[in-house]
């Protein structure tokens, strides 16, 4: 029995045993690399996206048991049709390698839907799950608050 | 990255040669007789190993590979700023494996001298082992010299591609070429007329290039400012493919066990469970380990879990303490190299205050982000791989050794790296890779890591020790006398890497020790090779790693012993040795408002290191918390002598610090029975956005020549905090990590 599930507003039916990862269905079964492997264990937060808004580690939920729908990387912009997160990380120069960064995007934008101008400390606080080997945690912190700049007005 | 998909089979004459649907000319800089490794399908053309422009427009070939460290933006800035495109135009791609794209800058960087006392003779000779690069194929990005190497020949690149192309419009309109003028990827004449460049390449296929003149610093437009970074709008919307992002139609997943034991065989294994799991395909024996092909990366991890594996040994030693037994009794084995020997320094000079210490740093695993991983296609004349690697003509032949084939046959395309550090020069996750592909023909499968495989088989950043004897009179040193003992990456990489016994000095063994700017009397660093042999690599700033924590924690013991001021203690030994590392301290100095007093509950220290032709000073600051140490804030002064990026700059040398400081207070990899004891982040953390300092960093451009950034900060951020600690509590640690021995705030 295939499980129902929305990404970025499509509906898909995921022919995969139930206990798959979400963030091996979005890779391997939908093509969604922008979600990134990197620990599978909920200590990086490489392979976050959204489930109804709620920023979630991918590599933790399973198929089956995900209750809402899913939002990636893919989904907040193109980059033809930028989020303003993801402007503000343009316009900030924050990636070096690259590879947290879709994790941190979807993560700061759950935080800023909650907290829309947030302070250095609950940036830390909702952020130090997410691991970046290059250090580019500075230009994260100011990226964030200037997307809370930008969404603001 | 099809575009340039085929590798050039034959050979022709860099500057001349019109070739089918194109033409190659280039870079006149160290040779005529390199091979043009593009080979130009129909409609494009390849101006040169760097420049290929086709009906889209310009597409730069960076001959270094992007992991991270923005050596694309700075590569295409230096030949935007002589061919007159606009940055918006700019694309730019990884280069296939060519010899011509050899890294001058790094083997020239291997000799032993210190770099910040090059004379010109020794920068002859560096010359020449630069050119010896290219003998030994190497196309390999490390060693921080990715900007140092394509400076000139970048430039070079872009200013022939232009006067060929202002050739062949001037023979277009029947006017002078020096009449001509270009901007923006056109050719203009002074009626007002143009020609793009698209229009002209085709044409520029019978001109000889002529001669060309670089343009001095003061009329460049894009060098020494911050450009966007080409692969940022890719990398802020997931859009930019790492090679775990290589999607083929028909592919597979596979995932690996090899030996924990590292250096161990296989005696046997069952499979049966595993077969009969949901999406498995096959399992692969790789006689050290196997591999599992499944639909699906994670059916293919579970599936490799349930194979029942019967392990052989590992040769290596069994503890811990066996291994750092053996690095030890290297000290009273003969040197390897005793590459400074300044005065006498057996001899402790009378009436000055000896002191002496002995350091330990732990073995480090890279832990990129990105775990290692390959995409292979097999298809029994041929072998095609997607690898995000530094080193694309070494997984080339490698990979076409593993499967039977002529390197020909084996075609290289090289994605983003989700980090290397250093990891992705070596090359076994694309020879697994091709090997599974290999028992799947026609089939692409791509081969990923778990976490727990890629840190359990690393090629490590060695452990060592050093032994420091100093000896300070009158409020300076007098004696400084190190002997530092490690396994030799060199020796080691050498055979796998090039196939080459390299004997000699070890001057990675000892750089960051050995040839740093203070002038002390009597001074002599020696490095001894331990015989261990665990498998060992190139790790972020290489030996100065390891060697600036013990030489620069032990210089401040001095400044200590010698009652001195421990920032000026270093800057009265370095002012008249070499003014602008003096001047890198005396910024740190300045910017942290640095009085050698801080109050209760903060500490400060500073650490210095000269690495990969670059100076860097660093103060850190940490703070009891009161529930934990943070390491609150961050001084960075380099000097890489010209600034290219400095935005970029600025990202390295932060980057660069956190890397080193995650180490000194976190990283450790120990070894029981020859298996890494550490298998995923919560074992082998590093610093994260809320206990990272705040920093700031300043650029200088006093030194004389263009030096590496991307590794210079890591050496001198991990003895800076050690220092800072002691400052704090008064004890002095001389083993990383650090958190083994303070709260440090995780
Ligand atoms: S991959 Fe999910 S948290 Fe690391
Ligand atoms: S940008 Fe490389 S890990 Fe974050």
């Amino acid at each position: 029995m295939p499980f129902p599930l929305t990404v970025n507003g499509i509906p898909h039916q995921i022919d995969l045993p139930g206990e798959v990862p979400l963030l091996w269905v979005l890779r391997d079964a939908l093509n969604l690399t922008g979600t990134k492997f990197g620990c599978g264990v909920a200590a990086c937060g490489a392979c976050t996206v959204q489930i109804d808004g709620v920023a979630v580690r991918s590599c933790q939920v399973a198929l089956s048991d995900v209750d809402g729908a899913v939002t990636t990387i893919e989904g907040i912009g193109t980059p033809d049709n930028l989020a303003a997160i993801q402007q503000a990380w343009i316009d900030h120069q924050v990636a070096q390698c690259g590879y947290c960064q879709s994790g941190q995007i979807m993560q700061a934008a759950a935080l800023l839907a909650e907290t829309p101008d947030p302070t250095d400390d609950q940036i830390d606080a909702a952020m130090q799950g997410n691991l970046c080997r290059c250090g580019t945690y500075p230009r994260i912190r100011a990226a964030v608050h200037a997307a809370a700049q930008s969404m603001k007005v | 990255m099809s575009r340039i998909g085929t590798i050039a089979r034959r050979t022709f004459l860099v500057g001349s040669a019109a070739i089918a649907g194109g033409v190659a000319f280039g870079v006149w800089y160290a040779t005529k007789s390199m091979a043009n490794p593009l080979t130009p399908a129909e409609g494009e053309t390849a101006l040169n190993p760097y420049v290929l422009i086709d009906a889209q427009g310009v597409t730069i070939i960076a001959p270094r590979a992007e992991m991270g460290q923005g050596s694309h933006t700075t590569l295409a800035a230096l030949v935007a700023e002589e061919l007159d495109v606009a940055w918006e135009d700019i694309r730019v791609i990884h280069g296939p494996p060519g010899q011509a794209y050899y890294n001058h800058a790094m083997f020239g960087g291997i000799l032993p001298f210190p770099e910040y006392n090059k004379s010109a003779l020794a920068e002859r000779i560096g010359d020449v082992a630069g050119y010896l690069g290219k003998a030994l194929q190497t196309q390999i990005t490390g060693g921080s010299s990715a900007t140092a190497d394509g400076f000139e020949k970048m430039r070079h690149a872009g200013a022939t591609a232009r006067e060929t192309l202002k050739l062949a419009a001037a023979k277009r309109w029947g006017l002078k070429a020096a009449d001509l003028r270009t901007e923006n990827g056109a050719v203009m004449a002074p009626d007002g007329r143009t020609l793009t460049y698209v229009e002209l390449a085709p044409s520029a296929a019978d001109l000889t290039p002529p001669s060309v003149e670089l343009r001095p610093a003061t009329e460049w437009k894009y060098l020494g400012r911050t450009m966007p970074r080409t692969d940022m709008v890719a990398k802020s919307t997931g859009t930019a493919r790492f090679g775990i992002d290589t999607r083929i139609p028909g592919m597979v997943f596979a995932a690996l066990r090899i030996n924990p034991h590292l250096g161990g065989a296989m005696k046997g294994f069952d499979d049966t469970e595993a077969l009969k799991m949901p999406g498995v395909l096959r399992v692969v024996n790789l006689t050290t380990g196997i591999a599992v092909i499944a639909t699906n990366t994670w059916l293919a991890q579970q599936a490799a879990d349930a194979v029942q594996i019967d392990w052989e040994a590992s040769p290596h030693p069994d503890t811990q303490d066996a291994i750092f037994a053996n690095i030890r009794a290297a000290f009273e084995t003969e040197a390897n190299s005793t590459l400074r020997d300044d005065g006498d320094a057996a001899t402790t000079p009378e009436g000055a205050t000896l002191i002496e210490a002995e350091y330990a740093v732990p073995y480090l695993a890279h832990a990129t982000m990105e775990p290692q991983n390959a995409t292979a296609l097999y298809t029994g004349d041929a072998l095609v791989l997607w690898s995000g690697n530094q080193a694309p003509i070494l997984h080339q032949k490698r990979c076409a050794e593993a499967v039977g084939l002529e390197p020909e046959a084996v075609t290289v395309h090289t994605t983003f790296m989700g980090g290397g550090f250093g990891r992705r020069g070596e090359y076994d996750y694309s020879v697994y890779a091709a090997r599974v592909a290999k028992a799947m023909p026609d089939t692409p499968v791509q081969l990923t890591w778990s976490r727990e495989e890629d840190m359990t088989h690393d090629f490590y950043r060695p452990g060592g020790m050093g032994r420091f004897r100093g000896a300070v009179m009158d409020g300076r040193a007098v004696l400084l006398d190190g002997q530092i003992a490690a396994q030799s990456c060199l020796r080691q990489g050498g055979v796998r890497m090039m196939g080459i016994e390299a004997g000699g000095p070890d001057k990675g063994l000892v750089e960051g020790a050995f040839d740093q700017p203070y002038a002390i009397p009597n001074h002599r660093i020696r490095g001894h090779i331990a015989t261990v042999d665990l498998p060992v690599g190139f790790w972020r700033s290489v030996g100065s790693s390891i060697t600036a924590f013990m030489y620069d924690s032990f210089l401040d013991e001095m400044a200590h012993a010698a009652a001195a001021d421990p920032l000026d203690f270093r800057y009265q030994l370095m002012k008249d040795e070499h003014a602008p590392s003096a001047a890198c301290l005396n910024a740190v100095r300045e910017m942290s408002g640095w009085t050698g007093k801080t109050p209760e509950g903060t500490g400060r220290g500073v650490g210095f290191c000269y690495s990969f032709g670059t100076p860097v000073a660093t103060v850190i600051e940490v703070q009891d918390t009161g529930s934990g140490i943070r390491i609150a804030k961050a001084w960075i002064a380099c000097d890489p002598g010209i600034v290219l990026d400095p935005g970029n700059v600025e990202a390295q040398m932060t980057g660069g610090m956190v890397y080193g400081l995650s180490a000194a207070a976190f990283g450790e990899i120990t070894f029981t029975a020859g298996a890494a004891d550490q298998l995923n982040f919560p074992d082998y953390d590093a610093l994260r956005i809320h206990n990272a300092p705040r920093t700031e960093v300043r650029i200088l451009t006093a030194n004389r020549h263009l030096g590496g950034v991307g590794e210079p900060g890591t050496p001198p951020a991990m003895p800076a905090l050690a220092n800072a600690l002691f400052d704090l509590t008064g004890k002095r640690v001389r083993a990383l990590p650090l958190a083994k021995s303070f709260d440090l705030l995780t």
